[in-house]
């Protein structure tokens, strides 16, 4: 993984000063909470229903065993022993003290880790696909670029005080593991019809209130130049990007006002005027993030293990977790490991300290010292011999972080929602507790097949309901917590957005009404093949609003 | 108002006049845009230096190659939140090539001072009696740099990859000595 030089120490060694003098300062009465509210937000530090709010930056999801274990400690000394890893890929401790925020800052440093830009009105901390380097339908590693924009995007001059948030993702891979459909920016790496390796970039998609697919603003980006085009994305979204209305304020409402064509024709305008200048990418620049994230040193192994083959046949539990939770590695003799942090009854991503020191044990013992944070919350070794699959089984086992889910219904994206955030409308947590203790059975599991549900505490969309094969969202009806259901939303290759299917439940009728919703696709798919989503997409909504709210003729209108 | 430039406050001898306000002769004034582009032969005429007070929704591109005959352009931060400046401000000296002084008003934050020099600012207006050692303070809150701004400090790339650094910048020698060392 990448290593900081002596400069990346020195930006986030002088910003962790910056920040002890404006905490300080805050202290002191020398700042009013209004000034001093837009600097901790660029350091990722909210002000929450009950305290501050510290979100740190895993930058494209990458850990080493080194940091993971520093999550620990910081999570046993300043919070109440437990953190929260989130939809972008970063972790959350949600009961720091003001006054210690700047010591945690310099225990990351010492880790090589930051807050910096996990929040504000600036460029945030890039994501990319949780199987970078790994997986084995990659056509390159997206790292490299992710930390070159990492790097580009720290501390920009410019971009500071943009109309709003903006995040980027980059994936490597044809199957979309990152969203990048539905970020301000994502960035595909392709190949085009001469073979050359570059971008594909995607502009104005985003969740929030305002849901909506990007469009392709350059069909292929030679590598060299990706700088230059983001940056004129920026400064075209900087000075044109609505400043009148924070609802409207995201670069997908530009785009969307502006028409997709004249965005890109105005980008194109001002690229073609930059991009032989100095943000012009050396290769040797490439060349040097590249080698840092050269493949390990895998051994030569055949890719079917007698143990692992042994041992899945002994052991139903492990076999059911093998087929659920592993995914192909592009080195034979090895696999990507997924952990879930989904358990029956848990907080969709929260990890308690002794869980994430076991994490960056086992890292050490069985994946080559790294782990990733995926934005569906989970956890993943990206390097682990197939022989050692059992053993690491068995830990994780006795530590409850084997929970066989990923990508079932129970494999929940969930906001923070009313119990921690002073945006949400409802909570988010309980109803995916009570979710997955309903739907904790791997038979039924097994039988309702892949299914993505994810569950927004408000409006914002933190949750990704959109993009939910089954999507919750809270909402607030006279003081009441309310539940909004869409069905037919995905984050991949084939992203859509999910369409609402009638009137809002109750909080003790939201459990009920995705049961009825799982039992009727049940019923009525034309085999196990068809998933969920499919079923949807070829029905569409009609037998599951007569099944939730009676037949057509019946209904009345306020079930519409 | 003060004015803030090469680290200390200093006088400040310009004027903003409004669209129908009369202009002396010899007194040296700011004015919009559309006063500039309305006025500008007369403007240019008077035995006073002259420049423009750009809002900032309007289009730096816009002042084209009379750039060169102004003195002083004043560039906007109605609110701190407001960050538009920053992009006018790189346009004008990286597209335009505008050399003259260009200033920052409205609200000038210390934890903002620094990226405005980035992008060009060299003075800054601040209210009387607004103390400036923080401002000073903050311009040496960091010594390097990821990014090309235009203040022509080396970045970290550049300092990673010398050679190449000089080659882009068409042979001139990259400046390796301290970067705190800027103008402003």
């Amino acid at each position: 993984m990448y290593r900081y030089d002596e400069f990346d120490a020195t930006i986030v060694q002088e910003r962790v000063e910056q920040f002890r003098g404006q905490v300080a300062r805050r202290l002191a009465g020398e700042l009013t909470e209004d000034q001093f509210r837009p600097l901790r937000l660029k350091n990722g530090l909210y002000l929450q229903l009950h305290a501050y709010m510290l979100r740190i930056a895993v930058p494209y999801g990458l850990l080493s065993s080194k940091q993971m274990r520093k999550l620990g400690y910081i999570a046993r000394r300043y919070d109440r022993g437990f953190g929260h890893f989130t939809t972008r890929q970063n972790i959350q401790f949600n009961w720091p003290q003001l006054g210690d925020i700047p010591d945690i800052l310099q225990h990351l440093a010492e880790v090589e880790m930051h807050a910096i830009q996990t929040s504000g009105n600036c460029i945030r901390n890039v994501t990319s696909d949780q199987f970078a380097g790994a997986a084995a339908d990659e056509i390159e590693d997206p790292r490299i670029w992710a930390e070159i924009v990492r790097q580009w995007s720290t501390f920009h001059p410019e971009f500071s005080y943009l109309p709003r948030k903006f995040k980027i993702a980059v994936t490597g891979a044809p199957d979309d593991r990152a969203a990048v459909r539905v970020h301000d920016i994502g960035i595909r790496i392709v190949k085009n019809e001469a073979g050359e390796v570059g971008f594909e970039v995607w502009v104005g998609g985003g969740l929030g209130r305002t849901p909506v697919i990007g469009v392709v603003c350059r069909k292929f980006l030679p590598k060299e130049h990706l700088l230059s085009y983001l940056e004129a994305i920026l400064r075209t979204y900087n000075l044109l990007g609505r400043r009148d209305n924070i609802y409207k304020a995201r670069i997908k409402i530009l785009v969307q006002a502006t028409g997709g064509d004249k965005f890109a024709a105005m980008v194109e305008e001002e690229w073609e005027k930059i991009k032989d200048g100095p943000l012009h990418l050396p290769q040797a620049e490439i060349d040097r993030i590249h080698r840092y994230f050269a493949p390990p040193a895998y051994e030569t192994l055949a890719d079917i293990d007698p143990a692992f083959e042994s041992a899945k046949l002994e052991n139903p539990d492990f076999a059911r977790w093998a087929r659920t939770n592993l995914v192909k590695h592009k080195v034979p003799g090895y696999a990507i490991v997924n952990v879930s942090l989904k358990p029956e009854g848990g907080a969709p991503g929260d990890a308690s300290a002794d869980q994430m020191d076991l994490l960056a044990d086992l890292a050490d013992e069985f994946s080559l010292n790294e782990l990733r944070v995926t934005h569906h919350q989970n956890i993943v070794y990206p390097n682990v011999r197939k022989r050692d699959l059992f053993a690491l089984w068995q830990r994780l086992k006795a530590a409850k972080l084997a929970t066989s889910n990923l990508g079932f219904i129970s494999d929940i994206i969930a906001c923070p929602g009313l119990d921690y955030c002073n945006l949400a409308n409802a909570r988010s947590i309980s109803v995916a507790q009570r979710l997955s203790r309903h739907f904790s059975d791997p038979r039924k599991l097994d039988e309702i097949g892949e299914l993505r549900l994810n569950i927004s505490g408000c409006i914002n969309a933190c949750g990704h309901h959109h993009v939910g094969h089954i999507g919750i969202l809270g909402v607030d009806k006279q003081g009441q917590e309310f539940y909004q259901v869409t069905l037919g939303g995905s984050s991949k290759d084939d992203a859509a957005l999910g369409k609402i299917v009638g009137a809002a439940f109750s909080e003790d009728d939201i459990v009920p009404a995705i049961d009825t919703i799982i039992e009727t696709y049940l019923a009525n798919r034309a085999d196990h093949g068809e998933r969920f989503l499919d079923y949807y997409r070829r029905v569409g909504m009609d037998p599951f609003k007569e099944a939730l709210y009676g037949p057509a003729t019946a209904r009345r209108p306020a079930a519409e | 108002m003060a004015l803030l430039q090469h680290g200390a406050l200093q006088p400040n001898s310009w004027r903003f006049v409004g669209d129908d306000a009369a202009i002396s002769a010899d007194e040296p004034v700011t004015v919009s845009l559309k006063r500039w582009q309305a006025e500008g032969e007369i403007l240019r005429g008077r035995n006073a230096l002259i420049g423009v007070r750009l809002k900032n929704d309007e289009q730096a591109l816009a002042l084209g190659e009379d750039v060169h005959r102004l003195a002083l352009i004043e560039i906007e931060f109605p609110k701190f939140t407001d960050g538009r400046a920053f992009s006018q401000a790189r346009i004008l000296r990286d597209k335009l090539g505008y050399k003259g002084e260009l200033r920052a008003i409205g609200t000038i934050l210390r934890d903002q001072y620094l990226y405005m020099t980035r992008c060009g600012v060299d003075s800054v207006e601040l209210p009387d009696g607004k103390p400036i050692d923080g401002y000073l303070a903050a311009l040496k809150e960091f010594s390097a740099w990821y990014q090309p701004a235009s203040d022509g400090r080396p970045t970290v790339m550049e300092l990673r990859h010398p050679a190449n650094a000089n080659a882009r910048r068409g042979g001139a020698p990259l400046v390796t000595a301290s970067v705190a060392a800027h103008s402003a």
